[in-house]
């Protein structure tokens, strides 16, 4: 008979970056930092449920193109011109879900709980814009690319969510199959600073 | 790398999106009373201009929207982009299409 506990333990989430961040390399210019669990809800909706839904999260969904709103540690990113992720850092994302469900009930919307969908990287630093531009053909300068934007974009082949937080600070969202992938390649673009 | 205005989040590289055929074709309101013929015409038959051409984008890497350009494919200048249900705008080949 099996052990219970070997049993729980193997269904684990995997963590598809845990081993490339254990051995990368210190580079205060682009540090690179694998981000922890968090929940993630993709919302889509008419105007009428819009609010509730910015309501009930606890951050006002923004209406203006390609900017997010953050407030208590919670992300609302503008992705489309209905359409949003929601990012609580630490989460569970069962009660979120069900209380932006409450929310919106008879409203016509979707809400999708993505949070096993991607992970989160953090890209710091002087040439952290440099380091994303190896793989990344948008305008990364403050007037293009301002802190407080976050866009759907490609990073080389993979789709991403980029995000700027702070002039040298960049959150990438990228789907979790993706993930080694831009990690390493973000690895070698760094490569060239050290 | 040619830039491409998405309606909703402006300048962009063209990797972002990705083309979506001739703009502006309706769907027959009764495809059964319509002859093999005019069918077909709905089904494959394009104006493939030379010049100006509406055409259907899609901002796949970004916004996700589907949108309408008018493009010389001559030069592939993009002349002007609007969003899907807007007119074609009253622009004719001569005025900027061959930059």
């Amino acid at each position: 008979m099996v052990e219970s506990a070997a049993v729980t333990a193997s269904l684990a989430p995997a963590r598809p970056l845990g081993a490339l961040a254990a051995a990368s390399r210190v580079l205060p210019a682009a540090r690179l930092t694998a981000l922890g669990d968090a929940a993630r809800l993709v919302f889509r909706g008419r105007e009428a449920a819009i609010g509730p839904a910015g309501e009930a999260f606890g951050v006002a969904l923004p209406r203006e193109a390609c900017r997010f709103n953050a407030g208590n540690g919670r992300f609302a990113f503008w992705l489309g011109p209905d359409e949003w992720l929601l990012l609580a850092p630490g989460a569970e994302p069962a009660p979120l879900f069900a209380a932006i469900e409450a929310a919106t009930a008879g409203l016509p919307h979707s809400l999708v709980d993505v949070s096993a969908r991607s992970v989160g990287i953090e890209l710091a630093g002087d040439k952290a814009a440099f380091v994303l531009n190896q793989g990344n053909p948008l305008d990364l300068s403050l007037d293009a690319f301002p802190v407080g934007m976050c866009t759907r974009t490609v990073f080389h082949k993979a789709e991403i969510v980029l995000v700027r937080h702070a002039p040298d600070v960049f959150h990438i969202d990228v789907w979790r199959s993706f993930a080694p992938y831009v990690w390493e390649l973000l690895e070698d673009a760094r490569r060239e600073l050290a | 790398m040619l830039i491409i205005t998405c309606p909703w989040c402006g300048a962009r590289p063209e990797v972002e999106f990705r083309y979506g055929g001739e703009a502006h074709i309706a769907r027959p309101a009764d495809p059964s009373a319509l002859t093999d013929a005019e069918w077909a015409d709905f089904l494959y038959n394009r104006t493939n201009p030379k010049g100006l051409h509406a055409e259907r984008w899609r901002h796949i890497h970004g916004c996700g929207r589907y949108f309408n350009a008018l493009r010389d494919t001559v030069s592939d200048f993009f002349v002007t982009t609007y969003k899907a249900g807007e007119k074609r705008p009253d622009i004719d080949a001569s005025s900027g299409g061959s930059k």
